[in-house]
């Protein structure tokens, strides 16, 4: 399949360097962070004239240190909410012959197309209301809510290919229908569910949002207090956090590829849906 | 199965924000008094009406601009090997986990006055230039962050196109330019619009990046709104800017999905 060469080599040499440069357009931009995290300037002069390592150093301060808790704890909790009432969507999306499913899906999906501040706003007013602002359960809540159709439209897109004669011939071999989901059933979606679980984790982590409506000056998640010391102050430990994100996120991403590439080449790239 | 999810969404999601949106006939700031004033209001006033043309039109340029600058990534994908499309893969992945507001804070050191690009400026002979509050600005801080809402659905559906039809085209005579242009083109073309489409959706909803690389004065929908509704306390009037922006998404949301099935349908038939 890739031995066809519908384009000249001109047109060829244009797309690798148009695709180059997109690349680099998505990567350089991050890569600026890294000196300023070291600059020893309370400016985002680019580049710094002095250098410190004490901005990682501010990092152990509580303040970093409990929104990083509040953050992982809540994303934590999201990621395991979204996966387990997402699977249970996924089910009833692609195996209920109800014509209503489809409003169900409809729900599903539709806070990731509503604007954010629309649905911001009138969480606000409700939980206002029910005194879940500043409250674990009330970020737990919303960010499950924004974090479901990640876990929802890859579990059910495996569910809709998969083969129901797996699970009708796991039982007629005389598995009982937990055994059949355990053995059958749920191998056959865990990297579909894997990969949304992360994504839910992921959105929660990185959700300011909401975050800036539900916040109390005793519940402050990372996202918020980044915010805040990019727009109140000018102060370049935001740049010492993005860099340890980076440096994590790549070093996940080069394990992943490191076991990808174990687990045989067995070249099939993710597709996303939406 | 379904009942805790449809507990969930309609708590936290269809009842604040169906009361969100009822406001705007309950919740009256003077002179705002009765009815549908707050709609008359926010369409009556110029200010608004300019702020709605310029959310709209940073949205477009987001689709437009991001569809352009992805059709080639996402076209490369289909065609380059294994190895080459995880590096691919991996770029976008990489920029996507780094999360919205680091990769904005990365454009506000990017394009700021005594930034890397204005050095560059500088440097070639060219006057510094205030990015920062600009439209431009914001718009390629936008595109920065939906360019893998763009890219990723678009390859899976130009994965899904049988190369063999261009070379066909090819093998009876046509040019590699005009088989491109006359047969893959408009194989891809509801790919592109329907990831266009969504891109236009999300953008419309943008609050983050505005305010960050934005300004006041170049304020979008979400911001208004939000000035109205924490600053004034005026609800009602939030809650119509709320509805109008609601509209136009959906408008979008329901040809993007007519979009699909007609592709979808299309996919059957062929």
């Amino acid at each position: 399949m890739d031995e066809e060469k519908p384009t000249s080599l001109f047109a060829r040499r244009l797309l690798v360097v148009t695709v180059t440069l997109t690349a680099l357009w998505l990567i350089l931009p991050l890569l600026v962070i890294v000196p300023i995290s070291f600059s020893g300037e309370n400016s985002f002069a680019f580049p710094p004239r002095t250098w410190t390592l004490q901005r990682y150093v501010d990092l152990a301060q509580p303040m970093w240190i409990g929104a990083l808790i509040n953050s992982l704890v809540i994303a934590s909790l999201v990621a395991v909410g979204a996966s387990f009432l997402g699977t249970l969507t996924s089910f009833a999306i692609t195996r209920s012959t109800s014509r209503l499913i489809v409003i169900v899906r409809a729900l599903v999906l539709a806070p990731q197309v509503v604007p954010i501040i629309i649905v911001g706003l009138g969480i606000y007013l409700v939980f206002l209301r029910l005194d879940l602002n500043g409250s674990y359960v009330g970020f737990v809540l919303a960010h499950t809510v924004l974090a479901l159709p990640f876990v929802v439209i890859p579990v059910a897109a495996t569910l809709q290919t998969f083969d129901r004669d797996l699970e009708r011939a796991s039982a007629s071999l005389g598995a009982g229908p937990i055994a059949t989901f355990i053995q059958v059933t749920f191998t056959i979606i865990r990297p579909a569910l894997l990969s949304g679980t992360f994504l839910a984790f992921l959105s929660s982590f990185d959700e300011l949002v909401l975050a800036l409506f539900l916040q109390s000056p005793s519940l402050v998640t990372l996202p918020v207090l980044l915010y805040r010391r990019m727009t109140d102050t000018i102060d370049p430990t935001v740049a010492a956090v993005a860099t340890i994100q980076l440096l994590f996120v790549t070093t996940c991403m080069i394990i992943a590829l490191f076991l990808q590439r174990r687990k045989d080449s067995n070249d099939q790239a993710p597709a996303a849906e939406t | 199965m379904v009942v805790p999810v449809l507990i969930l969404l309609g708590v936290v999601f269809v009842y604040p924000t169906s009361i969100f949106l009822l406001r705007a006939f309950t919740h009256f700031n003077p002179p705002q008094v009765a009815g549908l004033d707050n709609l008359v209001w926010f369409l009556g006033d110029e200010t608004n009406r300019i702020i709605l043309v310029r959310t709209f039109t940073v949205a477009s340029m987001c689709a437009v601009l991001t569809a352009i600058v992805a059709f080639p990534y996402a076209y490369c994908m289909t065609v380059i090997g294994p190895r080459g499309r995880t590096i691919m893969l991996g770029v976008l992945l990489l920029s996507m986990f780094l999360g919205i507001l680091l990769r904005n804070f990365a454009w506000v050191i990017l394009l700021q006055y005594q930034g890397p690009l204005n050095d560059i400026l500088d440097a070639i002979g060219l006057d510094r230039i205030r990015f920062l509050g600009t439209a431009p600005a914001v718009v390629m801080g936008m595109m920065h962050i939906l360019f893998p809402f763009m890219v990723l659905p678009l390859y899976s559906v130009l994965n899904g196109i049988d190369r063999r039809l261009v070379l066909a085209a090819q093998s009876m005579g046509a040019t590699p330019m005009r088989a491109f242009r006359q047969v893959y083109l408009p194989l891809a073309m509801p790919g592109i619009i329907a990831g266009a489409l969504l891109v236009f959706v999300l953008a419309l909803g943008f609050f983050i990046t505005p305010a960050l690389l934005g300004s006041p004065r170049q304020a979008l929908m979400s911001q208004l709104m939000f000035l109205q509704f924490d600053l004034q306390a005026a609800f009602g009037r939030a809650g119509a800017m709320a509805i109008v922006l609601l509209i136009i998404a959906m408008v979008f949301v329901i040809l993007s999905n007519i979009v699909q099935r007609r592709s979808r349908a299309y996919g059957d038939a062929s």
